[in-house]
């Protein structure tokens, strides 16, 4: 009996593993800024380049970094989202334009609306490598200490919003 | 124009393209070394069982480019793997640090290696045991096993 319980057991196991592994998303890491003082960075302001923005000038309230480009597909998916959520007026949320041309962000906030109540211009994506960005777009939860809450990797879905997003800065606000 | 010449422009061109590339430490082959083997412990997040020494992703040759200012300023490689490390993670080192929740990652394949030996010397000495206790054979006997064995005999036993 042995012989063939042991061959079969052993294969169930496997299934189980790779099973699982077929779930999770590898584009998924888990970033090790949580729970972390947001990186600083102070670059010029996408629309007004002769004034700066940086997360210190934040520091009191709950925000949202949404990292973005004209050039990425996703995000211009995610964009009508952004736009939906600002209207709500539930969280203001801040742009990072990663690696982008001024012009061409510029443009697609013109065509399809701005969300954000300022955007950070990041030509060189340095202030991106200080943030561990590595695929955007990606949006941080940053609490009233100036403390990385959350990372959402990828575009913000409907779902996401209302499942993780909107609960997440409620509680954010109470503390 | 003729095709020779045309040709002839799109070879001029070629070391060109190349040239913003190699530019950066072109100049300075030990700590461009220093940098290949440095980015050869990096992971590159895009495109993630490469490192970014072997990667072209926009992201690898960012972080190449960091790599190298940081080796010019003069931090050690360790400082290197840090800054890295505290942004991006763990996972951006290509080989994983040995601590608690990796031993299974390191030591499995040993583990298994040890498993797979205890099996193999119980089964032997189970053999070895059956093989003890199997009925040896009188002189008579050999002759009629190596008789059947041969063939010559075809009528079983009675």
């Amino acid at each position: 009996m042995n012989r063939f319980l042991l061959p079969l057991g052993a294969f169930v196991a496997l299934v189980i593993f790779l099973w699982i592994g077929l779930t999770l998303n590898p584009r998924e890491i888990p970033s090790p800024l949580i729970n972390k003082t947001a990186p600083a960075f102070r670059l010029p302001q996408l629309h007004e380049s002769n004034k700066t923005i940086s997360p210190e000038d934040l520091r009191g309230k709950v925000w949202l970094l949404n990292i973005w480009a004209s050039w990425c597909v996703t995000c211009r998916q995610e964009h009508p989202l952004l736009v939906e959520l600002s209207r709500k007026n539930f969280v203001p949320i801040y742009g990072l334009n990663y690696k982008d041309r001024r012009e061409d962000g510029l443009a697609l906030l013109k065509g399809s609306g701005n969300p954000y109540v300022m955007s950070a211009y990041d030509r060189e994506g340095s202030a991106g490598i200080d943030w561990g960005v590595y695929g955007v777009p990606e949006t941080f939860v940053i609490d009233k200490a100036g403390l990385v809450r959350h990372k959402f990797i990828g575009a913000l879905t409907p779902k996401l919003i209302d499942d993780v997003l909107t609960p997440l800065v409620k509680r954010l606000n109470d503390e | 124009m003729n095709n020779k010449f045309i040709l002839t422009l799109l070879f001029l061109w070629m070391p060109l393209a190349q040239a913003d590339v190699a530019a950066t430490t072109r100049d300075d082959p030990a700590l461009e070394k220093r940098a290949m083997a440095l980015s050869g412990h990096l992971r590159c997040l895009v495109c993630q069982n490469q490192t970014i020494a072997d990667s072209n992703a926009e992201l690898a040759v960012d972080l190449k480019n960091q790599v190298r200012d940081k080796l010019r300023q003069g931090q050690s490689e360790q400082e290197i793997l840090d800054y890295m490390v505290n942004r991006y993670g763990e996972f951006v080192l290509f080989s994983p640090l040995v601590k608690s929740t990796t031993w299974l990652l390191w030591f499995g394949p040993l583990l298994l290696f040890v498993v797979g030996l205890y099996v193999l010397a119980v089964n032997l000495r189970q053999r070895r045991r059956l093989m003890q206790q199997a009925p040896t054979l009188n002189k008579e006997e050999h002759a009629r096993a190596a008789a059947l064995l041969s063939g010559k005999e075809t009528k079983g036993h009675p």
